[in-house]
Order: C-alpha cells, then structure tokens, then sequence
C-alpha cells in the first residue's frame, strides 16, 4: 500500500537525481580541466611576461613585457640548439623508433617460435623507468669502463661528447619507445578479424598486400594511437636526458631549459615560463593536428 | 701592505665587500684587528640586542631535524661523527640529519626553503647566503653565536646578511689550489713551477712522461669554474674578480679575454673529453697517477684512501703577471643556517651553537681531511701534514675569493656560466661571440 506512492515518489526522485548527475559529470571534469590543465598554462603563459623569482607572493612579481621572449630568440645560447634537438627526437623517434616497433609487432603476431619471449624481452624495457634506462646504457656507454670502449678499444666519451651524446641518448631511448610501441601494436593486431587475411590470401594478395591494403587500412585508429603516443613521446622527452647530464653540453631539450631554469636554484620562473609557453605553443600544432585527425575519423 | 699571518687575520680578509664598507685595502693599511673595531659596532650591536630572544623560546629538548648536502661517504661520515658526539653532550636532544645528495640539495634550495625545510641546513657563506637572508628564507641565529669561543668578529661578520643580523654559522673552509701526488714528482724529478712559462714546460714534460698534465671534469657544470677563477685571480686580480663578480664589470672586456686566451693555450695541458668527467673520475686519475696535478679544493683528499692522503701536496696556481702576482686565493666557508620557521627554534639554535664550538669542529676536521676547522680554538693536534699546509696557505694569501657561484647571483652561475664554460670548453675558438653573449645575459638578469 505504501509501496506505490514511494515508488512514484521514488521515479521523481531518481529523475531530479539524473540531472544532479548529469550536471555533476559535466561539472567535475570541467572544474578539474580548468583546475588542473588550463588555470597553470595560462598561469605559466601570464609568468612568461614577469621576472618573478619563485620567492615570496606572486604579487611581488614585475611585469616586463616580452623581455623574457627576446631574451629567450636573441641571447639565450642553449635555446637554439634545444629546438634542433628536439626536432631531430621526434624525427627518429618517427621514422625510425616507431616503425621499427610495428615490424617486430607484425613479426611476432605471425607467431615464430618463441614469440612470448621475444615479446617479453622486447617489452621489458618499457617497465624500467627512463631514470634506470639512461643508468643502464651508462654502463654500456661509460668512456672509461664501458662495454662499447671495453670491447672496441675506441676512447669515444659516448655521453659526454657533444658529436654523439645525442645520438646516444636517441638510441638508449628507442630502446624502450620500440618496446611500447610493439606493444600497442600487437593489441591491435591481435584484434584484427583473421577473416579479412583469409579473404585476402583467397583473392590473391601477397603478405606485403595483404598487410599494407587491408590489415593497416583497419587498424587506422591503432595508428593514429601510435602516431599521438610518438609525438608525445618526443616532446615530453625529458628523464633520460636529465640523468644523462641534466641536459647541457649537446643535450639541450626544450624541457630540461624549462627545468634548469624554473627547478634549480636559479629560479627563473618568467624566464621559465617563457620557455615553457614556446613549448606549450609547439605542442599545440601536434594537439591541434590530432584532434582534427580524430573530429575527420568521427564524423565520418 | 702587510700580509696577514695570523689565521684571525685570514678571517678578517674574508668579509665581502658588501658588508665591510670599507674598502680592502684600507682594511689592511690600518692593520685588519683595528678596522674591523672600526668598522664594526653597530653591527654587532645589531646582532646581539636581538640575539637574547631566541634563546629564551624554550628548553632546547626534543628532536631537531638538520638537512645535509654532504653526501659524500667521508664528509657525511665526519659530520655524523660530530652529531654523535654532540648528542652524547645534550642528552635531551636528537638531531635526527637528513642527508641529501649534494647536487640535489643545491639546485632544489629555493624550494626546500619555502616548503618543509630541515630546522637546520647546510650552506655557504657568501652572496647566497645573504641572498637568502635578505629574501626571508632563512632564520635569524644571534642566539646560537652566544657563548661560542674561537669564531673571530672577522668570522661573524662573514656570517651576517645585508641587514646586519646574523643567519649563519661556519663550520669549515678549505683552498683551492693545484694538487699533486708527491711520489710522482719525486720518482719523475719535477718541481713545482711558480709561474706560468715553468707551467707550460711542466705541462709538457708530463706529456712527454705519459701523464695527462692537469686532470679536469666538468660534468657537473661548476668545477671548470675554479679554474676561471684562478686565471682570472692571476690575470685580472681580486678586484677586478670581485667586480666582476658582482656584475660590476663587464664580460665583454678585453680583460676577461685574456682569461679565456689563456685557458684556451693551458686546454691541451688538460684532460680530454672533461665534460663527460665528473670531479670524482678526474680526482680519481691523479690518484691513480695517471694525472699529474689537478686544480681543485681541498676536498680532493675525500677520493683518496687514507693511507694516501699523506701522499698529496699543493701548491698555489703560478703567477701569471708579476704585476698581479699570485697573493689572491679562494677559500670557500661551509657551514650552517635555520630555516625561517623552524619546528624546534631553541633546539636549532642550541644545535648550532654546539656546531660553532671548536669541539664539534675538531671532531669534523678530524675525520675530513678535506677541510680545515673556522674555529680558530679547534683541535689541530689531529690535522695531518696537508690541513696544516692549508691553514698556513690560506692565512698567507692577501685575498681571498670564495668561489664563481657563491660569488655571484645564483641564476647568473647556473644558467648563464655553466653552458658558457662549457660552450667554452666545447668551441674554445669562438671567444669573442661567446663573452658578448654571457655579457648580454649578465645585463639582463642584473638589470644594468
């Protein structure tokens, strides 16, 4: 008898209570995004314009117009070699890192013998920190107790030379990018309908064919994943460098400026954030390619 | 110009030019004991009428938390020898240390200050130490200086920050200067060259012998800086350092050129591929005898085993123009300072009262043959050969520097210096490009 009345009640309720939470999963990540992601960009962008020295009230702060900007392009030494640097990254790591790690994914999807292993092995850089793998490759690139120098007899500083260092620290770091990679790569593989290649082998098609005119076209979102995460890769560089030599002397990245001159003692926060917004403006074409990428793939 | 011989008169010649507000030379004319009286009272007036009211913030009990760059084994060792050694004396006390790696430690300082700061830290004396005094970070400690005997006025006064207060307690300092292995020398026949053209003839002779003249590393950005400094002590003088230093000269003047001619025609005299080369590895070479000699602190006892320390020697960098000469040394002050709120106020200030006495400091300088005590009244009884040298080289030199990056603004050192000489070290052809840009950037972080 009681029953009905709250039943109705109850739907009403449940009505009201659907809309708190619509509202409330609007809220929460707009509040967080604005909170978390937009509010300290565009406080970096406003400290980019300031001398602030990271002590005191922000209010102490004196705005200087774009001096930090015309420091940073005229007469700032590290800042020229650390876009090269960082453009070099991201063409390795794109041509190079990255299809290498689709290769050895298609390779073990054909399921050799031994592919768990070698799955296993190939991965397990991945689960190192970027911190251990420059440690790791230190032992390997040392000048005096290396294993290169110990078994070549060659004399080359591999971390400390300018002329290699970079080169170095690319392959330390493709290392573990080719291992991701694979990894994402082989999910999707997996995933790929094996009627489509039957298909295909019953219409003729070579392995090469079969993979570049059907199993690449289907794994287009696969790709676009891999392509994002190489980007970002690239631009986030920052760990394995800083270990090497916290970014000076051949390894100057966008981020280790930042760091070197925000971090440290020196506490350059608007001459940081200066750099920091080239960096954010940088990263934004990438962003800005991508989502137009993904808005093509949606609203076909 | 007398110079001083006593190690109280040493001290008086450490005081920055900034707070002596008299001029150096002035200093020394009327004899440094009398000046420093002159100069001095309202100073230390300063510092003492504010100086009771630490001390009566409380029993000094409970657990004092005491944050320490010296990561170092030896260092760390001789400094928790100490500790121990002052906790067996104020048994109601813990000094819990907090040990951070060195570099670490220096380049993550503006936020440990602001944030959750050890009660007591590690520092430096000199343009940082006021730095952080005058930005608020670091608490005032006139009460710690009460009652410590063997730290001269001299010693206080490179303790005090631009407003005249107390923020520091010294503990050691140690010189740089060029170290050698004497058995080396003697199997091989060398003498110790006291200018620059027997330098050159050592440095080529050592080439002939097999050996890498001068070991050098410069992984870490500031030990290259010692070498700077020393050329330019020799070229330029004290003065001109000083100023420079101070953002008072320019970068750009053929002076300072003529540093880095200099260290360009002295580079192939020293180890190769030395950005890649921690001080550590380049220490360890002239151990091993595979250097000859190397420009660096005291400290480069701490990569020599024990039985070996006997083994090393110094002299001072030559004398590049007799005109300069080769008076003016540097001899950084280590030592300590309170955050601006600590947990435990009395127990930091009884912490470094225990730090400033002779005692604490004979226990440290006892077990770190890199370092020599500030505490003129320390026990020396246990110095070896090398810490009484350095207490004597120091206490003979005119001038004393501290050191590029305790000299000078911070940002400047680390941002600006650091990648210059290693640019330098890199491409030491392309002077004149690279001093007009470390003078660009000088301008802009000093504003003039």
């Amino acid at each position: 008898m009681a029953s009905r009345p709250r039943r109705n009640k109850g739907l009403n309720h449940v009505a009201g209570l659907d809309r708190i939470v619509v509202i409330l999963m609007m809220l929460v990540p707009t509040v967080l995004v604005l909170g978390l992601v937009w509010l300290p960009a565009l406080g970096s962008v406003g400290l980019s314009f300031t001398n602030w020295d990271g002590i005191g009230p922000m209010s102490d702060a004196k705005v200087i117009g774009v001096k930090n900007y015309t420091d940073v392009f005229t007469i700032y030494p590290p800042f020229q070699p650390a876009i090269t640097h960082n453009f070099i990254w991201l063409l390795v790591m794109f041509f190079i890192a990255t299809p290498l790690g689709m290769f050895l994914a298609v390779l073990i999807d054909k399921n050799v013998s031994g592919s768990r292993f070698y799955q296993t092995s190939l991965y397990l850089p991945v689960v190192l920190s970027l911190a251990l793998v420059g440690f790791i490759w230190q032992l390997i690139y040392s000048r005096d107790q290396g294993l290169i120098n110990g078994l070549t007899g060659s004399t080359i500083d591999w971390y400390g030379d300018q002329r290699y260092n970079l080169w170095a620290a690319l392959v330390a770091s493709s290392w573990r990018h080719t291992g991701y990679i694979m990894l994402l790569y082989l999910a999707g593989l997996k995933g790929v309908d094996p009627t489509l290649r039957e298909a295909a082998r019953v219409d003729g098609a070579s392995e090469r064919q079969t993979f570049f005119k059907v199993v690449f076209p289907v794994l287009a979102p696969i790709n676009i994943i891999v392509l994002v995460v190489t980007v970002i890769e690239s631009l986030r560089a920052f760990d394995l460098v800083w270990v090497i030599n916290k970014g000076r002397n051949g390894l100057e990245l966008i981020s280790t400026l930042v760091t070197s001159n925000i971090v440290g003692e020196a506490s350059r926060i608007g001459f940081g954030s200066a750099l920091a917004t080239i960096m954010l403006l940088i990263s934004s074409v990438f962003i800005a390619i991508y989502l137009r990428i993904v808005f093509r793939e949606d609203s076909r | 110009m007398s110079r001083p011989t006593t190690e109280a008169e040493y001290l008086a010649s450490l005081i920055p030019p900034s707070i002596r507000g008299v001029d150096r030379r002035t200093l020394l004319r009327g004899g440094i004991g009398a000046a420093s009286v002159l100069a001095a009272p309202s100073l230390l007036a300063a510092c003492s009428s504010s100086s009771t009211t630490p001390t009566s913030a409380g029993p000094a009990t409970g657990t004092v938390t005491l944050g320490s760059n010296a990561s170092d084994a030896v260092p760390k060792k001789a400094l928790q020898t100490a500790i121990d050694a002052f906790q067996k004396a104020n048994s109601g006390l813990t000094v819990k240390v907090n040990t951070i790696d060195h570099n670490t430690f220096q380049e993550n300082i503006n936020n440990y200050l602001q944030g959750a700061a050890d009660d007591v830290f590690t520092w430096f004396a000199g343009y940082r130490m006021r730095f952080f005094a005058s930005k608020g970070l670091a608490g005032e400690i006139g009460g710690a200086w009460d009652g410590i005997d063997g730290l001269s006025d001299a010693m206080k006064k490179s303790s005090t920050g631009d407003d005249g207060k107390l923020y520091f307690m010294p503990s050691t300092y140690y010189p740089w200067a060029v170290f050698y292995r004497k058995s080396l020398w003697a199997e091989k026949g060398y003498a110790v060259p006291k200018t620059l053209d027997e330098l050159k003839t050592l440095g080529a002779q050592m080439q002939k012998d097999g050996l890498t003249p001068i070991a050098f590393g410069d992984k870490d950005g500031w030990p290259a800086m010692g070498t700077f400094d020393q050329l330019n002590l020799r070229v330029n003088g004290y003065d001109f350092h000083v100023n420079l230093m101070a953002g008072k000269e320019s970068w750009a003047d053929a002076k300072v050129k003529a540093v880095f001619e200099l260290w360009r025609e002295l580079l192939p005299l020293h180890q190769p591929d030395s950005l890649g080369r921690t001080w550590q590895e380049a220490a360890q070479s002239l151990q091993q005898k595979k250097s000859g000699m190397y420009v660096l602190g005291l400290f480069v006892a701490d990569q020599f085993p024990k039985e070996e320390v006997a083994d090393l020697d110094f002299f001072n960098f030559p004398e590049v123009d007799p005109a300069i000469g080769a008076d003016a040394i540097e001899a950084p002050i280590d030592g300590f300072m309170m955050a601006k709120k600590p947990k435990n106020e009395a127990g930091a200030l009884k912490l470094l009262n225990g730090i400033g006495s002779a005692t604490f400091q004979g226990e440290i300088v006892k077990t770190s043959p890199g370092a020599i005590a500030a505490n003129a009244k320390a026990d020396t009884a246990g110095y070896t050969e090398l810490q009484k040298k350095s207490a004597e080289f120091v206490a003979s030199a005119k001038s004393i520097a501290q050191f590029l990056d305790r000299d000078t603004r911070p940002d400047f050192a680390s941002t600006v210096m650091i990648p210059a000489i290693q640019e330098f070290i890199k491409a030491p052809t392309e002077i004149d490009g690279l001093l007009k840009k470390i003078q660009d950037q000088k301008v802009s972080i000093f504003g003039s």
